[in-house]
């Protein structure tokens, strides 16, 4: 029999368990004042490392407040903030080697950042002008770098976690001392592909970090509404996964997690599921409004966590932030922000020729034949195609 | 050259892949130590390790998830889906997915290094979960090829040209065939390549085109023609996806006649699309309009799979239908 399960005591009367018999703690290192539990171990973290998190935060905050009115302004068709979650996001990537594969959901544009995507390739991601990496193929906030090591968004949902656990595996298959993270959001979770994700890379040894971020809300549906058990984590558990529970608001907490969590995943090549109880204090996107299925009172209560301005006064207690180095900061990147704004928006959209390019690694004499039909129709009726016209 | 049966070349062509690239894995159900249920993969965890030949845990949107993230990553990721009946869990992760990871991200990444490999189609006695022909599902898919071969010889080529593609590639293999097609296939390292179709046997009256397992049925079909003094020309097209419209276009018009066979059923089937093309390609040699025989439009019946095939007499009677215009 190779029935590999642990159980092995016995009992003779009926007894059930239940999800309050698995007791998971949550980690948290950091107070709301910016001081640290008297207990706490800290993570492994210098100033430089501090002021490279705080910066994304800051950069991350502008962009999305940016952003977020140029889509209102109707210059930008879609938006996605990360707001509430950026100690989740920048703690955990804060936590890794660069070459480490990042396999994201759509909120965590503050982890392509703090590995040096520039602000000048977000907007020409959003406004898929002819330098878009993506070559204008998706909606705005599908980034991707292969210099960056992030793999491009993909929206179906939860895809990228079994995708992840092949990354992890090839990693492994040659030879580097990489791991692959995969990020998602607890409504993910209930996808098909968690699951499958899961249980391969707890079963095929694949050295990749499943960083769940349980913000609250999948579009409007409440955790509530969304899972009967205890959270996430219990999952990873279930799956025979080294698991961790952490105050997804802590940037030390997170950061402290993650570092351990890669260790732990290179040197038994073995997966680890970290579950960050966040909250998401944004919509889900600029399509839609939260006053409709949550209270203010609920979303003042969290404003009170907020994550950026907790490190940020873990910061100033080391003396490493001053209020008007904080200032400037933001006064930077809104400047800096606009300026690009205005500079993407100019350019052209992608030639028309690359439509038809990467569908195969070389087009196929139909796709030729098609792209030659279609330019003969622009040339006929410039004004219907204004994007392309002039330039077929 | 030996002759072997189809099962044993496509594990000749997976060895070899497997010893000349070190970055290809295989991976599937049961594929492991004991070689896949049709066997295709005997021996091969013995000769290439358990991290290059493993069984999966039962979840065939997490072996398409797997193979993704493989090959995004710089592998060669050869998945078996145990049967092509099976293939719907894991069809987001294909189409939505392999199909379009080049193209959504302007070819910062790809999965060129995937083959999808299943065993498809009836005559099988496996009722409707073990005898389908899905193909056309991902024949709309850009950015996917699809590939059929229809004997042992074919196999072999059309495998290790898939497996070294540089696109996501669905290789459906005729289950029905596995062991009963013989021929002699060389030993050696070979490729045959994609996007082409073969004529196989020169006609001049009337094209009857086909793949797979449905061959052996078009060319039963033309030997019942000849007798009747119908010259067929036989053309497998081996892979669908892209398909081949020129050497099909090239026959019609020296014939002026088409017959399409499928497994398939016909509404939506691929032979609609093969129709579509060739009408307008060769609309002014045409004498008779296109034929189309299928399976039917139901699931695929356990009893009734005799009635249900498009089988060579229905091919022969399709044929002289077509000659009387």
């Amino acid at each position: 029999m190779s029935n590999a399960t642990s159980t092995t005591e016995t009992v003779h009367r009926v007894s059930f368990l239940d999800k309050d018999s698995l007791s998971i703690p949550i980690l948290k290192i950091l107070q709301a004042d910016g001081t640290t539990f008297e207990k706490a171990v800290l993570p492994v973290i210098d100033q430089a490392l501090a002021e490279r998190i705080y910066d994304t935060c800051v950069f991350t905050r502008v962009l999305d407040e940016r952003m977020l009115g140029a889509q209102r302004q109707g210059r930008i068709s879609f938006y996605m903030t990360c707001t509430g979650e950026e100690a989740s996001i920048v703690g955990s990537v804060a936590a890794l080697d660069n070459e480490d594969v990042i396999l994201a959901q759509y909120r965590e544009h503050a982890a392509i950042r703090y590995r040096g995507f520039s602000t000048e390739q977000f907007m020409n991601q959003m406004f898929s002008n002819e330098k878009d990496l993506g070559k204008g193929r998706q909606m705005p906030i599908h980034y991707g770098s292969q210099a960056l090591h992030y793999q491009t968004i993909s929206s179906p949902l939860a895809t990228q976690i079994p995708q992840a656990t092949g990354v992890g595996y090839s990693l492994k298959m040659q030879g580097k001392r990489n791991v692959a993270i995969c990020y998602f959001g607890e409504g993910a979770a209930s996808e098909g592909d968690f699951h499958a994700g899961l249980n391969m890379a707890a079963v095929l040894k694949s050295p990749t970090i499943f960083f769940c971020r349980n913000n609250g809300y999948a579009i409007s549906t409440p955790t509530s509404e969304q899972f009967a058990g205890n959270g996430i984590a219990s999952r990873g558990i279930g799956y025979g996964m080294h698991t961790i529970r952490v105050d997804g608001n802590d940037m030390l907490a997170v950061l402290a997690a993650t570092q351990q969590a890669r260790a732990y995943a290179l040197e038994h090549n073995a997966p680890v599921l970290i579950e960050a109880m966040t909250y998401r204090l944004g919509a889900h996107s600029s399509s839609d409004d939260p006053s409709g299925y949550r209270s203010k009172e609920e979303e003042a209560k969290w404003q009170q966590h907020d994550p950026v301005k907790r490190f940020k006064l873990w910061m100033m207690n080391k003396g490493w932030l001053s209020e008007s180095d904080d200032q400037g900061l933001y006064e930077k990147y809104r400047q800096e922000v606009l300026a690009a704004v205005k500079v993407a928006e100019k350019l052209p959209v992608t030639h028309v020729d690359e439509i038809i390019n990467d569908v195969y690694d070389t087009p196929t004499p139909r796709l030729k034949q098609q792209l030659a039909t279609l330019k003969q129709h622009i040339k006929k009726y410039p004004d219907s195609y204004p994007h392309s016209a002039g330039r077929v | 050259m030996a002759k072997i049966n189809m099962l044993q070349a496509i594990n000749d062509a997976l060895t070899i892949a497997m010893e000349a690239d070190d970055k290809t894995v295989l991976f599937g159900e049961d594929v492991g130590h004991f070689g896949g249920v049709f066997r295709a993969t005997s021996g091969l965890q013995e000769k290439f390790g358990r991290d290059r030949c493993f069984n999966t845990p039962l979840t065939e949107q997490g072996i398409a998830g797997f193979a993704n993230g493989l090959a995004s990553n710089g592998m060669t990721a050869i998945a078996e889906i145990q049967f092509a009946d099976y293939i719907f869990p894991a069809i987001d992760q294909i189409v939505n997915e392999s199909a379009k990871f080049r193209y959504r991200s302007g070819n910062e990444f790809n999965v060129g290094g995937i083959i999808y490999r299943t065993p498809y189609g009836g005559g099988i006695a496996g009722g409707h979960y073990h005898s389908q022909s899905p193909e056309a599902y991902f024949t709309q898919t850009a950015g996917l090829k699809v590939v059929v071969p229809r004997n042992a010889y074919q196999a072999k080529g059309l495998l290790l040209a898939s497996i070294r593609d540089k696109n996501p590639v669905v290789f459906f293999e005729p289950k029905r065939l596995y062991r009963a097609s013989v021929g002699e296939v060389p030993e050696g390292d070979y490729e045959i390549e994609l996007g082409k179709a073969e004529v196989v046997k020169e006609g001049t009256d009337i094209t009857l085109l086909a793949w797979g397992a449905q061959m052996e049925i078009i060319e039963n079909a033309a030997q019942m023609a000849a007798k009747k003094g119908i010259s067929c020309e036989i053309i497998d097209l081996r892979t669908l996806a892209p398909w081949d419209v020129d050497t099909v276009a090239a026959s019609v018009k020296k014939t002026g006649r088409l017959l399409i066979n499928h497994e398939a059923p016909l509404t939506g089937g691929f032979a609609g699309e093969i129709a579509a093309t060739i009408q307008e390609e060769c609309f002014l040699h045409l004498e008779s309009p296109i034929s189309r025989v299928c399976g039917l439009d139901t699931p695929y019946p356990l009893v009734h799979e005799k009635e249900y095939m498009p089988d060579a007499l229905k091919t022969f009677e399709a044929i002289k239908a077509s000659m009387k215009y």
